[in-house]
């Protein structure tokens, strides 16, 4: 032991009361938060719940002299992390909410006893340990913090850092892969369904306009063919079917008084013959 | 003991092309093997002929080597070939040699010539067998295990050929394998054997843990200052793997089911080569017998045991082939209570060896041939005056009968009354010793006298006991009334015959030509040692060769009398309490039921009672309460991952409680 | 005021994600409850930087929240597509890990 270093540990570094305030404004919130997870009955609650225990960590994480951490955090938890939970939460489907009906025999019981059991050993050790008194990030962050940081990954640590990146770009692939849907039918493009409209028997060209050649062009009047004979699929079937289609007769051509005797006969067949 | 190796002798290796090449010798019958058995039915047209071909070449090489040795001096004559390190696992090195020295090529030689003209015999007696060239296949197989038996210069790789003989002799008893019986014998032989094995198995390790090698070198040169308990121990597994391959007492109950394979298999196998494998061990184990004399006593006795018992059972069997298996067993019963004498029998013990070789092959073969012309039976009480009808075979198996009797000149005499004269021999400290195993090597003479001319006169002479076809009724035994079986004995083919000319011929010679000058005794030196003159026999040799021919003749006699002279009965008569049993093997079959089979299988059964019980209870137990934890934590893995995180999270508030608590 | 305050502060904001894991069934929500979680650790290694004086702490955070918006990236792609095979968003409904 130096005497420098011995003389930076006698050193006391407390923290400020801003920081303090700060705390047990954000602890709290961030309790009820945490809460939330298992409280909420929405998934989408839950994340938004988780994201502002990660929003609160990034504040504490700038009061702890972590100013890089906190930017991370918002950068890559709430900004990556969480909205791809929501993403996925969309894809899978907002309304999809737990049932209450636990199905696991006792395994309420057990996870509440587990839970406060685990709470209790570890506040239990976090609190009976004995802890060096505080060094603080003063000298270590001379630099500003995000430059020491960087000086320590690619410094001892660059190797894990490229290994890490690695993992990620195995990780994207193998996202691809997991989420890679085989095609088990063919492709549906514009010939496949013209050809399908085609064998279902269908008209080929777009229907006609209500009105054309009547004397009046309003929606519920039919348009009448080149026999002045009205046709009926001319408007809309929500009309029709609501009956709100005017009669025919008051918008035929008047020079055909006989028309009325041919409606069974489809124009294409009177066409050919 | 060690100063009777008066010719300081060093193993040294091997040189020139013929010696370096012994690798051949076991590698050419070997893939001839593999081809047979590979190349399937495309092979039937020539495969004998390979398979000839194959066992040729490895006796001719066998023969170059000889020569090659025997142009050095004695004291030059054991040769090590280094072939490849085999095995190296911790402190345990064991390198794949062959050596070569005067005991393993009188083996090679015996082995593939012998080897051969069976081969050559098969040829023709099998000629009507759908597969004749898996036949082949087995007996190449045979050669090359049995050569690498002989030729291994570790007792690993001799293990290697003891297992791989055990397999080809399985294999070859169980060739007409779709009959039961023949099934169940080569079953039985395989396992009387593996009990053997395990002997040879303690053995090499006993060797391992006290020599820290198992290559004769290294074992042979460091007995001296070994302890004489271990010594006795690793000579008395060494013995229980010779009785298992060799057929002694207790082991020896499958040599007689084992004549269910061919009977050139017989002759081969089970007569000249791999039975007599246990005599090879003991006499190339000489250095730790010599040192270890409890076992060799058991050695004697063992021997002593299966002359006897042999014999007895030859006495009484009907059987033209388990008859003459039981006399194989009484002859190697001969040569292991030589081998079992020390360095005054080990030769000896080689040399019946190898005159047995010839002459119980060359009468294996005349069975053979016998069977061949007579519809392939092999009840004695169904044949009869059949020298008439089958000369050659009659002629040779005759020049056989006499070499096995111990008649001089022929080659059992002299290899046979070397033996029972070693066994007269004082042995220093216990005088009872050479009577009782002179005696009864003598009276396994008179007894080998009785029952081979019994065979020899029941099958060949008297009157015939079948149905010529003729309608003349032969002259038979009062009280007959079976049917006679039909029969037209004929010779046998040229190919069948010669072998058994070239080797009734052996039977004559071999014995007088391997005894001119030093003859195998000089020549086996280098391996079993000098011996020096030191005592003679408690009676003097003459007289004993008298008491021998002596009751050689009266063995004869007595057969003459009773299966010659008068009517052979058809079907057996009931007999002594002695017959019944010999009939039944003195029942070795029931004693070893009773000793061994039938306690087995209740140990068996109460094992597998306790297996149920208790150790299946216990895992079935322990599987219940497996899955009843199971089913009862099955309800906590839920499959909700919400539950699992509470689990999570507990556990987390625990340990860190029990921490805190540790604290605190 | 003792910085005690703020781990106290991270101390509740962590126990109440850990809670919403436990309790909620919705999968955007719960996942909200985890980035909660991360967040409340990133105020605690903030707040010892500054007690240390050294800035290690907040290069920690930093690389905390990057990797956290890739987790983000990729876990919200898995909702979406277990939202488009199963038409639900329930955690519970995704209980295949048992059989």
């Amino acid at each position: 032991m130096s005497a420098a270093l011995l003389a930076a540990a006698t050193q006391t570094v407390t923290t400020s009361t801003a920081e303090e305030v700060l705390f047990w404004c954000l602890a709290p919130v961030m309790v009820i938060a945490a809460l939330g997870l298992i409280f909420a009955r929405k998934a989408v609650h839950a994340a938004m719940s988780v994201i502002v225990v990660m929003i609160s960590l990034a504040f504490l994480y700038v009061a702890q002299d972590a100013p890089f951490l906190g930017v991370v955090q918002v950068v890559v938890y709430t900004g990556a992390v969480m909205m791809l939970f929501v993403f996925v939460l969309m894809l899978i489907g907002v309304d999809a909410s737990d049932s209450l009906v636990e199905t696991i025999k006792a395994q309420r019981w057990i996870g509440w006893i587990a839970g406060i059991g685990l709470g209790i050993v570890l506040v239990g050790v976090v609190t009976r340990a004995t802890y060096p008194s505080m060094t603080g990030l003063a000298t270590a962050n001379a630099d500003s913090n995000p430059v020491a940081v960087a000086k320590v990954i690619f410094g001892d640590f660059v190797f894990t850092f490229e290994v890490v990146g690695a993992l990620l770009v195995t990780a994207a692939l193998g996202a691809l892969v997991l989420t890679h849907r085989q095609r088990l039918t063919p492709r549906i493009g514009q010939k496949e369904r013209a050809d399908a409209r085609v064998a279902a028997g269908g008209s080929l060209t777009p229907l006609p306009a209500p009105g054309v050649y009547a004397r009046h062009n309003a929606l519920d009047v039919p348009a009448l063919d080149h026999l002045g004979r009205p046709l009926e699929e001319s408007v809309s079937r929500v009309l029709r079917i609501r009956g709100q289609e005017l009669g025919v007769e008051q918008f035929q051509a008047p020079a055909l008084p006989s028309a009325t005797q041919t409606p069974t006969l489809e124009p294409g067949t009177e066409d050919q013959a | 003991m060690h100063s009777l190796f008066s010719v300081a002798v060093q193993t040294a290796p091997a040189t020139g092309a013929l010696q370096s090449g012994a690798w051949l010798l076991v590698v050419v019958p070997l893939v001839s093997a593999a081809i047979l058995m590979l190349a399937g039915r495309r092979a039937d047209r020539w495969g004998h002929w390979l398979g000839v071909a194959a066992s040729s070449f490895s006796f001719l090489l066998g023969l170059g080597i000889m020569f090659s040795l025997t142009s050095l001096p004695a004291a030059e004559r054991v040769r090590d070939l280094h072939l490849f390190s085999w095995l190296s696992a911790g402190t345990l090195t064991v390198d794949a040699g062959f050596r070569l020295d005067p005991l393993s090529l009188t083996f090679v030689l015996l082995v593939t010539f012998v080897g051969s003209l069976i081969h050559v015999y098969s040829v023709a007696y099998m000629e009507h067998d759908r597969d004749r060239r898996r036949f082949f296949a087995y007996l190449n197989l045979f050669v090359a295990a049995m050569l690498l038996l002989v030729l291994a210069d570790s007792y690993l790789l001799l293990f290697f050929g003891w297992e791989g003989v055990g397999l080809a002799s399985y294999l070859l008893i169980g060739f007409w394998n779709h009959q039961t019986p023949n099934a169940v014998a080569a079953k039985k032989a395989f396992i009387a054997n593996r009990i053997g094995d395990l002997g040879m198995i303690i053995a090499i390790m006993l060797m391992f843990a006290t020599y820290g090698g198992v290559d004769f070198a290294t074992v042979h040169g460091h007995v001296a200052g070994t302890a004489p308990g271990t010594l006795t121990a690793i000579g008395l597994m060494l013995l229980l793997a010779a009785t298992g391959k060799s057929a002694q007492f207790p082991l020896q109950s499958w040599l007689g089911d084992a004549m269910a394979g061919p009977t050139p298999v017989s002759a081969l196998i089970h007569a000249a080569t791999m039975v007599t494998a246990g005599v090879y061990l003991v006499v190339r184990s000489a250095p730790l017998f010599d040192a270890a004399p409890t076992a060799r006593l058991v050695v004697v006795i063992v021997g002593a045991i299966t002359l006897v018992f042999g014999a007895v059972v030859g006495s009484a069997k009907d059987d033209l082939k388990k008859a003459l298996a039981a006399s194989t067993m009484s002859q190697i019963g001969y040569m292991i209570l030589a081998a079992g004498l020390g360095p005054i029998g080990y030769a000896f013990a080689i040399f019946h060896l190898v005159t047995h070789g010839f002459f119980k092959a060359g009468m294996f073969l005349g069975a053979g041939s016998v069977m061949h012309g007579m519809d392939d039976q092999v009840d004695m009480r169904g044949f009869g005056a059949l020298s008439r009808y089958m000369k050659i075979t009659w002629i040779t198996f005759g020049l056989g009968w006499l070499a096995i009797l111990g008649v001089p000149p022929f080659a059992g005499f002299w290899s046979k009354d070397k033996i029972i004269e070693s066994a007269f021999v004082p042995v220093a400290g216990s005088p009872w010793q050479a009577w009782v195993f002179g005696s009864v090597a003598l009276l396994g003479a008179g007894l080998t006298s009785f029952y081979m001319s019994r065979l020899f006169f029941m099958t060949f002479h008297g009157t015939r006991r079948w149905d010529d076809g003729s309608g003349a009724a032969p002259a038979l035994a009062a009280g007959t009334t079976v049917d006679l079986r039909h029969q037209h004995p004929h010779e046998s083919p040229r190919l069948m015959t010669v072998p058994m000319i070239v080797l009734s011929i052996g039977s004559v010679a071999i014995g007088w030509l391997l005894s001119l000058g030093s003859g195998i005794v000089g020549w086996l030196e280098p391996v079993t040692g000098h011996v020096a003159h030191e005592a003679d026999p408690v009676l003097p040799v003459p007289v004993l060769m008298t008491v021998t021919l002596a009751l050689v003749a009266f063995g004869i006699l007595l057969a003459w009398r009773q299966y010659a002279a008068v009517l052979v009965p058809v079907v057996p008569p009931r007999g002594s309490v002695l017959t019944r049993a010999a009939r039944k093997d003195l029942y070795q079959d029931d004693v070893n039921d009773a000793l061994l089979v039938e306690p087995g299988t209740y140990l068996t059964r109460s094992l597998v009672f306790g297996d149920h019980q208790v150790v299946d209870g216990g895992a079935t137990g322990l599987a219940r309460l497996t899955v009843g934890a199971g089913s009862l934590l099955r309800r906590v893995q839920n499959g909700y991952v919400r539950s699992y995180a509470a689990t999570m999270l507990i556990g987390l508030i625990v340990l860190v409680g029990v921490v805190l608590a540790a604290r605190i | 005021m003792s910085l005690t305050n703020y781990l106290v502060l991270a101390s509740v904001l962590f126990t109440i994600g850990a809670t919403t894991v436990l309790l909620r069934r919705n999968a955007i929500i719960v996942f909200m409850g985890v980035e909660l979680m991360l967040n409340a650790t990133n105020l605690v290694l903030v707040t010892f930087s500054r007690m240390h004086g050294n800035l290690t702490g907040q290069v920690m955070a930093f690389f905390v929240m990057v990797v956290a918006a890739a987790e983000v990236v990729i876990g919200l792609a898995i909702i979406v597509s277990i939202f488009r095979t199963r038409r639900s968003a329930s955690v519970d409904d995704v209980n295949l890990l048992k059989s």
